[in-house]
């Protein structure tokens, strides 16, 4: 059987079982995966516990998850996130 | 010595006082904690003509928001973070669309703009909104400051014409002449001279008004408010339901909630507005928080996934009559009320604090003061 | 979406060492137990266990035979353990409390609704931050967050690491970082190695405490890892993420030696300055606060872990940082008192002797106030809502004000997705300073909504 792995930004990335997605992000070297809404900066896990919501990512289409928290599960596609993750919604 | 003392900081305190310092009275402003702390930070900062029936409140309301654009013309709209946004109303029935369209028409012969907005053109305005409403009335005249920024830029106004603000200090009581005039007001932190006391306490106006011997009327109505996500500009106007004029004209004690949805320039949208008469209760309930989420969602489908990050709740000083209370008190001379705003003070508070300048100066008011005297409770009271 | 209720004696928030303490001496009294917790198992961030399900490594973990005691009991029958729960809010309700929870153990959240007669909130901290140049940078983490990193996933955070800030926690976490492969360039300890000698009777009776520290000094030491006391972070600098920490040596007190700075090459910062005690929902049910040694807002609670509220007991870091060793014997007691069980006088003397210990460590690791020398005006100071320092002391001194309430309404810092959780220390100390009020972080504490929810979660509840 063939390493679990999951999409970041379309790329077949490795983890290992249970791993949240910012350990398996980190793992693979990446540090961030967010850019802020007011300065477009680059944020990844700062707390790295649930609590200072910097490590902000879409999962699955779903925006504005904590990287922190969610497992990541076989085929699950992340995405780096831009602003308040609901583009879509401007009108 | 001061000539006036305006007691609460809060938006109609500050109004109070700019307008006061500017008709070159030496004011000095006392609260009893941070400036601009209490209600004044509890609401959404709405300058509302659109939920006002013809009558003395609609007269203020009209007035006020002319003197909110004199206001951002003197001290900029960005200090105030003034909008210009415009209100929505919409109905979710036909016959909620009829009693709106009539109640707009009223509106507009006594000089608000109204604009009727059929169902198939409400996307035009908000494309978010549910596609199964039955229209609605744009009102351009609506405004929106982010109110504890506003009441800070009055007071620093206010100081730049000389007047004097102590935080962290609470009104007692008054001293007074042999005749029964004001001579200086008894606080916590010793005695001010002066020669009249301005009551801009808000909610808390009915507590002070005993202090000062001359009790009126103003009760709590508690609102809460849940605050989103940030999000880019999903929402363009206030947007409210027809049924919030109805709430906000009642005085059931009952829980009341109408949806009212407006987006702000942090990003985040504010849900509100409950009202009930609980006293000064300060305990969460989900059951206010529940009905409020699940009307905004009926208005605008898109919020059931977004989340909420914060709640906040206040309380609105309610009169009796829903007018508020403003001018002399006929009991104790020198003392004047400037309260009872219950959830328009944001909009009234300019009215309020330039009809109170002119009552205080001699000089010719710009509306009929009766409306708002404070006589009218002994009128009442002597049946 | 339907919303399950269920009844119990009790209810208890947090599976930390403080409430799995307290789950333990309730079912000993008979009572049914429900017990919530946000994690994916028992454990909290003291007991974080690996992730994968395998064993965890004693290196990193202490007392894991208690851990494991605990952890037995929550099988037992009257208990009811809920992980993945997400507490937004308790309210008090008829002869009881409510817990509100979302359910996140599937892919859609559920929402959920808990109901017992007694409550006990062990809702534990998190680390406290305070803002410098380029903490925004992705690299410089809290050590807190490099630890659960190590400890449930087997990740370090990066090659070569910075740890700073200040504390005993400091040392665990810059161990396990070298057990875990990672080049630790040093260990920077703000306080001056004097403080502790004048908290040397505590010490020397907790023992224990003295040994475990001792282990961690000589696995840096066997690894070369310098540990310097005295000296701090002053700034981080890279381009998309971190690759410098500039660091400079403090006075005794507090403040910069000035041209006693040096730069060190690192992608990794680890920092911590203590911790935060996480109160909104014991705020929120009405429980009274006080303000601790450490400047954190806790919740008051009486010698049986009572709040003010009747029948609202408090356990563990929420009522004063003080560690697992303390967390656990307050969860024993307010398990105990809220079960109608006696509490053993030997139990209620150990929970004063923590007590004196905690308070010494807090003595010894004050927050220098260094950090607010070196801030620019354009340093984030939230990073949410990404309000820059400069902003915040314009409205605080062009509008006098005098508390941290007032500057965050007029520039926003935490009004973002933490609420405050991260900058409301600083915003609270940065006002006191630049107002000359006295400190005070109270105004801040209140979150009634603790943990994001969505809007038809609301609807349905």
């Amino acid at each position: 059987m063939a390493e679990p792995t999951f999409l970041f930004d379309g790329e077949p990335t490795p983890y290992a079982e249970g791993q949240s997605v910012g350990a398996a992000l980190t793992a693979a070297g990446i540090r961030s995966w967010r850019t802020t809404r007011v300065g477009g900066r680059p944020r990844g896990l700062f707390c790295g516990i649930g609590i200072c919501f910097d490590c902000l990512v879409t999962v699955d289409g779903r925006p504005n998850e904590r990287a922190c928290l969610v497992r990541v599960a076989n085929g699950m596609r992340v995405t780096t996130q831009e602003g308040t993750g609901h583009g879509d919604l401007e009108v | 010595m001061s000539d006036v003392v305006v007691v609460g900081g809060g938006i109609v305190g500050a109004a109070c006082a700019y307008y006061a310092a500017g008709a070159g009275l030496a004011v000095t402003v006392v609260d009893r904690g941070p400036a601009g702390a209490g209600t004044t930070s509890r609401g959404e900062g709405n300058i509302l003509v659109s939920d006002k029936a013809p009558g003395p409140e609609l007269t203020l309301a009209l007035w006020s928001r002319q003197l909110w654009h004199q206001i951002g013309a003197d001290l900029g709209d960005e200090p105030l973070e003034l909008e210009r946004k415009g209100g929505l109303v919409v109905a979710a029935t036909e016959s909620a669309m009829a009693s709106l369209t009539g109640f707009a028409r009223d509106q507009q012969e006594a000089g608000v703009d109204t604009v009727p907005v059929p169902a198939g053109a409400l996307h035009e305005h908000e494309p978010h909104l549910a596609p199964d409403l039955a229209g609605g009335v744009l009102y351009g005249q609506d405004l929106q400051v982010q109110p504890v920024a506003a009441a800070a830029a009055l007071l620093a106004g206010a100081r730049a014409r000389g007047a004097q603000v102590r935080t962290g200090v609470e009104a007692v009581g008054l001293v007074r002449d042999a005749r029964g005039g004001v001579t200086g007001l008894v606080t916590d932190h010793g005695t001010v001279p002066t020669g009249a006391v301005v009551n801009a306490t808000g909610t808390w106006g009915g507590v002070l008004s005993e202090r000062l011997g001359c009790a009126v009327p103003v009760l709590p109505r508690r609102g809460f408010i849940l605050v989103t996500e940030p999000l880019p500009r999903v929402v363009r106007h206030k947007v409210y339901s027809a049924d919030y004029v109805d709430n906000v004209a009642s005085s059931d004690a009952g829980l009341e909630t109408s949806t009212v949805v407006e987006g702000t320039k942090g990003g985040t949208v504010l849900v509100g507005a409950s009202r009930e008469r609980v006293g000064y209760d300060d305990a969460f309930s989900p059951e206010v928080v529940r009905r409020l989420a699940a009307q905004a969602t009926r208005i605008f489908p898109f919020l059931a996934r977004v989340r909420v990050i914060r709640t906040y709740h206040g309380f609105r000083p309610y009169c009796p009559d829903h007018r508020p209370v403003i001018g002399p008190d006929p009991r104790v001379p020198g003392v004047f009320h400037a309260c009872g705003h219950e959830g328009a003070g944001i909009g009234l508070a300019p009215a309020t604090g330039r009809l109170l300048a002119d009552l205080l100066s001699g000089a010719e008011p710009g509306v009929d003061p009766a409306p708002y005297s404070p006589g009218r409770f002994l009128e009442v009271a002597r049946g | 979406m339907a919303t399950s209720r269920s009844e119990h004696d009790a209810v208890v928030v947090g599976a930390g060492p403080a409430g799995l303490a307290a789950v333990d001496q309730l079912v000993r009294a008979g009572a049914t137990v429900a017990l919530l917790d946000a994690g994916h198992g028992p454990g909290g961030q003291f007991w974080r266990q690996p992730a994968s399900g395998a064993p965890a490594p004693a290196g990193l973990h202490h007392d894991l035979g208690t851990y494991s005691r605990l952890v037995a009991a929550l099988g037992r029958d009257g208990v009811r353990y809920l992980p993945q729960q997400h507490v937004w809010t308790v309210t008090a309700e008829g002869h009881g409390f409510t817990v509100h929870a979302v359910d996140r153990s599937g892919a859609e959240e559920v929402p959920v609704e808990v109901h017992g007669r007694r409550l006990v909130l062990a809702t534990g901290a998190y680390d406290r931050q305070v803002p410098f140049p380029g903490w925004d940078l992705p690299g410089v983490m809290t050590a807190g967050g490099v630890q659960a990193l190590l400890k449930a996933h087997g990740v370090a955070a990066g090659r070569r690491v910075v740890v700073a800030g200040t504390g005993p926690f400091l040392l665990p976490v810059a161990a396990g970082l070298v057990a875990g492969g990672a080049d630790v360039v040093s260990v920077l300890e703000a306080s001056p190695r004097g403080r502790w000698l004048r908290e040397a009777p505590v010490v020397l009776r907790n023992a224990g405490k003295l040994g475990e520290a001792a282990g961690y000094l000589r696995t840096l030491a066997a690894h070369r890892v310098p540990v310097r006391t005295g000296w701090t972070v002053a700034r981080a600098d890279g381009g998309d993420a971190l690759t410098s920490v500039t660091v400079a040596r403090l006075d005794r007190s507090g403040h910069r030696v000035a041209g006693a700075e040096r730069v060190v090459e690192a992608d990794t910062l680890a920092v911590g300055w203590g911790f935060t005690p996480q109160v909104e929902l014991a705020v929120g049910v009405g429980c009274r606060t006080r303000v601790d040694a450490d400047g954190s807002v806790v919740c008051e609670v009486d010698e049986y872990q009572r709040t003010s509220v009747p029948g609202v007991y408090v356990a563990g870091e929420a009522c004063g940082v003080g560690g697992a060793a303390l967390a656990l014997v307050e969860g024993q007691i307010a398990g105990a008192a809220a079960g109608r069980a006696p509490v053993p006088r030997r139990t209620s003397r150990r929970r004063a002797a923590l007590r004196r210990f905690a308070a010494a460590v807090h003595r010894a690791h004050p927050v220098p106030d260094a950090w607010m020398d070196a801030l620019d005006d354009d340093t984030l100071l939230c990073r949410c809502e990404e309000v820059p320092v400069g902003r915040v002391r314009a409205a605080v001194q062009a509008s006098a004000v005098a508390d941290a309430r007032t500057a965050k309404l007029l520039a926003r810092p935490g009004m973002g997705w933490c609420q405050g959780r991260v900058c409301g220390y600083a915003t609270s100390c940065l006002t006191a300073r630049w107002s000359g009020a006295p400190y005070d972080p109270t105004g801040l504490a209140r979150r009634p909504v603790a943990s994001p929810v969505t809007f038809d979660t609301l609807a349905s509840g």
